[in-house]
């Protein structure tokens, strides 16, 4: 019976393991994206600069429902943005360009980084919403 | 239904005797560092997104807000005991915007579409029904924000900002080429002279002053040489979006912030060209072909001055006051609101300059002439900035006032030396 426990609970820890290191390579990973593609306006720490260009931090449209994001990112924006009653006016380039795994990388950091505590988008995530608006 | 500010309280106050007080700066000089003689006091605070202002002749100030403080888009203050400090404050104005300009007995002020004038009475306290001059400018988001400023035969000269960075087919993006000819131009990316005294007048009814002007939010008139100057907010993002002919440094320093001297059917280039200040020229945009080497723009004018680059010049005034010392006469006054556009490398601005005129030219380098606004040694992002100066305006005495309109503070610069 105790031998049982241990190999369940070695199992479990492979499991944990497992799950929690490709979200670990992907934030990594999705890091270097953010640099290239979006720090120049939403800035190093996320904060975005004030009435142009969104923050990433803490708001609905990060933490929020996933498809809406992978959408927001694959089509860019040119509406004017509104949280916490203050609107940020310049448009956002589509990030069409980038591959499902390069979308699903950069948003699982910034969904993990700034503050924020959201749970990691897949490559799968991305390539069902890019099929849905192709 | 006409709304005049005839307050009991100021009647009251007229007939009481006021004691008038000395202005003084505040004990750090309100947190800014001068150059030495000069002081500074913060007159209010906490008025949120003070964009442009300006004073009356009796030092009354009016300042548009860019979003509204409990329902109000302008909000007139008031110095009772002449201690330098906002004792009365009232709200009027229904919308956010940005322009805000006296003459005479009238009051301007824009939102993003539209300018309204306010009629003042001779003690210029300010009927507040307004009457709408211009109306229907483009707002598409981007560089929304419209500003004014009136010559001596009441033209008013308005600002129409480019709703694009560099008139790219798709814009901000990665290698995308620019459109040719760039279609924004014939409704934005310009100035517009309208009359002061005409309601509801449309581009129809405009002249279209100058063009190639990506972004414009200070300008002023320049009565020495009665001419308007602008200051143009240069392209962003020409590593982000030609990396192959800009790394991330020469995308932080380029290109420069430029000052315009216009004149009727001024053309300073933008989207074509962009101004290199290190080189001193007139470089072709990477979305029509430039690779930061070939030049440009053979019928596009020269800039006055050439600032470095994304420092976002948010408010221009030439000094005509006596306060200051000599040197300031006449010169120009430039509030930089702070860039965003150098990141990673650290922000640069969150100050007002100064450049030195003679005769109508700049006699001088520019010089930082107000700084510490940021409240921090070093900036890398623009929300980091506790204050960011916008707007300027000169009080009867020669005060210079500064606007911020990150939290809403405005200070009153004083030369105290003897």
């Amino acid at each position: 019976m105790k031998k049982l426990s241990v190999v369940i609970i070695i199992i479990t820890c492979a499991v944990c393991a497992a799950s929690t290191q490709p979200a670990q390579t992907s934030k990594q990973k999705g890091s270097a994206i953010y640099k290239k593609y979006c720090l120049t306006c939403h800035q190093a720490d996320g904060s975005g600069v004030p009435r142009m260009n969104p923050p990433l931090i803490k708001t609905s449209y990060i933490t929020g429902d996933k498809s809406k994001l992978i959408k927001w990112v694959l089509q860019g924006s040119v509406e004017k943005v509104a949280i916490d009653g203050q609107n940020y006016s310049n448009n956002m380039p589509p990030q069409k360009n980038l591959t499902d795994q390069q979308i699903a990388d950069v948003l699982t950091y910034i969904r993990s980084s700034f503050g924020n505590k959201s749970p990691a988008i897949t490559s799968t995530d991305v390539k069902t919403v890019r099929a849905s608006i192709n | 239904m006409k709304k005049h500010f005839y307050l009991p309280i100021l009647l009251f106050l007229q007939t009481t005797v006021i004691i008038a007080q000395q202005v003084k700066p505040d004990a750090n000089n309100a947190g800014l560092k001068l150059p030495a003689g000069f002081g500074a006091l913060k007159v209010a605070d906490n008025l949120g997104s003070a964009r442009h202002i300006a004073i009356t002749p009796q030092g009354d100030i009016f300042v548009k807000l860019g979003d509204l403080k409990d329902g109000k888009g302008i909000y007139w203050l008031h110095d009772s005991n002449k201690d330098g400090k906002a004792d009365k404050m009232l709200g009027f104005g229904d919308y956010g915007g940005t322009g805000m300009y006296l003459k005479g007995n009238y009051l301007y002020a824009s939102s993003n579409t539209e300018v309204v004038r306010y009629k003042l009475a001779n003690d210029y306290s300010v009927d507040t029904t307004g009457e709408k001059i211009i109306t229907g400018l483009l707002d598409r988001g981007e560089h929304e924000s419209k500003s004014i400023v009136l010559d001596k035969d009441d033209n008013i000269y308005v600002n129409v900002g480019a709703y694009s960075n560099s008139c790219q087919e798709q814009d901000r993006q990665e290698g995308s080429m620019g459109k040719k000819p760039c279609p924004i131009l014939d409704s934005a990316g310009g100035i517009w002279q309208f009359k002061a005294d005409k309601e509801n007048q449309t581009y129809g009814d405009a002249i279209h002053y100058a063009t190639g002007l990506r972004n414009v939010v200070g300008l002023d008139w320049n009565t020495q040489t009665n001419t308007l100057f602008v200051m143009q907010h240069g392209r962003d993002q020409l590593a982000d979006n030609f990396p192959t002919y800009f790394n991330v440094k020469q995308s932080a320093e380029l290109p420069a912030e430029c000052m315009y001297e216009l004149h009727k059917g001024s053309n300073c280039g933008w989207p074509y060209i962009y101004y290199d200040e290190f080189q001193h020229k007139k470089m072709l945009a990477p979305e029509y072909g430039g690779d930061g080497k070939k030049t440009g723009g053979e019928d596009a004018q020269n800039p006055i001055v050439a600032f470095p680059g994304h420092m976002a010049p948010d408010g221009l005034l030439f000094y005509t006051g006596n306060m200051f010392p000599e040197k300031y006469k006449n010169g120009a006054f430039i509030a930089f609101h702070g860039s965003w556009n150098r990141a990673p490398e650290p922000q640069k601005g969150y100050f007002v300059a100064f450049v030195p005129f003679k005769d109508g030219k700049p006699s001088g380098d520019w010089e930082i002439f107000a700084d510490g606004f940021s409240g921090k040694t070093t900036v890398t992002s623009p929300s980091q900035a506790v204050h960011r100066p916008c707007g300027l305006a000169q009080g009867p005495d020669g005060s210079l006032y500064v606007s911020d309109d990150a939290k809403g503070t405005i200070y009153r610069i004083i030369y105290t030396a003897k």
